[in-house]
């Protein structure tokens, strides 16, 4: 009998560790955003452009490896 | 028009979810069911219905004391012209603001029939949609260099003030993300986030079914699995309004990048 099995394709795995970089990048956007506006509240509006631009910059990063698990999911694995 | 996910309720789900969910059936009954005319194809044409007539009946008869649609529709384009063209252009900016706010609405509301029920499913969650609306971007901030200054836009954008010795790599490294990543970013972006919305609604739906068929164990799990598609199309609205709203912001910085003067 088995209890548990894992099935599927190790790019969920491989999608994971990619995803730490924008993880961390994103995490260091927002932070460094909530840092300048606890320093200087009445520049929240003049940074904020600025704030989704770096964000969405970072985050292509994430999706781009949720794009390239998919082109490639038919790609021949050499050994 | 509920196609596609009708087979849900059958015993036997299918339970990971693949691309294939994207491909939807045709919906027009008669005729040979080929790929012509699908949910997709619907929903796009009433997105663009949708805004005309919306913005048509919001301005046909205009007031100085607006009333509810007038508001409506006079707000999202003060958003648009104020917090994105003026802010990040500059006072030219103002020209811009039609067609970014037209670019802000139907991003809006392409994205939005991803969480609408019954609908499900964005169709930007085809990358084709997101691509003509990048190539759009990209020709546009292309021709503004070129037509602000003429053949210097080349100078200006590929070569940096640096010193000469490291310009061959920097010359390159500025081509490849001005000109190649940037529209590139901009379809993949919107497209990925659309399409892993998509898949993650499907996953804890789908799953949730998956758990009830499993056994008597799992099967409470599903009530969770469920409660998270909930909690998750909460969170899909978010990215749909933040994706609409950094895709124009970034065709914005775009074009600010082209007019302005020198580095």
């Amino acid at each position: 009998m088995t209890l548990a099995e894992v099935v599927g394709s190790t790019a969920a795995i491989g999608y994971g560790l990619a995803a730490i970089g924008p993880g961390v990048g994103v995490g260091l956007v927002f932070a460094a955003y909530i840092q300048s506006t606890a320093r200087q509240p009445e520049s929240a509006r003049i940074t904020q452009p600025f704030l989704w631009i770096g964000f969405a910059v970072v985050e292509v990063l994430a999706l781009l490896g949720i794009a390239f698990g998919f082109i490639w999911a038919g790609a021949p694995v050499t050994p | 028009m509920v196609t596609g996910q009708t087979t849900v309720l059958a015993v036997d789900v299918p339970f990971p979810p693949s691309v294939e969910d994207f491909y939807l059936p045709s919906i027009v009954p008669w005729g040979e069911h080929g790929v012509w005319f699908t949910k997709i194809t619907l929903l796009l044409w009433l997105s663009v219905a949708i805004l005309i007539i919306f913005f048509l009946v919001a301005y046909r008869k205009p007031k100085l004391v607006p009333d509810k649609k007038q508001w409506l529709a006079e707000s999202i384009y003060g958003f648009v012209r104020n917090n994105i063209a003026v802010d990040m252009i500059g006072k030219e900016g103002v020209k811009f603001a039609p067609y970014l706010a037209s670019l802000f609405c139907f991003i809006f509301v392409m994205n939005l029939w991803g969480i609408i029920p019954f609908a499900q499913i964005s169709p930007n969650s085809h990358i084709a949609f997101p691509m003509i609306l990048a190539v759009i971007s990209w020709v546009m901030f292309i021709y503004l260099g070129f037509s602000r200054h003429g053949i210097k836009y080349i100078k200006m954008a590929l070569v940096p003030p640096a010193p000469w010795f490291i310009l061959p790599i920097l010359v390159p490294i500025e081509f490849f993300s001005n000109f190649i990543v940037r529209p590139f970013s901009l379809a993949v972006r919107l497209f990925a986030n659309m399409f892993a919305g998509h898949m993650l609604l499907l996953v804890f739906t789908l799953g949730g079914f998956a758990m009830i068929n499993a056994n008597a164990l799992l099967a409470p799990i599903s009530l969770l699995s469920w409660l998270m598609t909930i909690a998750l199309t909460f969170l899909d609205f978010a990215i749909i309004a933040l994706q609409a709203y950094v895709f124009t912001v970034l065709t914005a910085s775009y074009i600010q990048g082209s007019l302005a003067e020198g580095h």
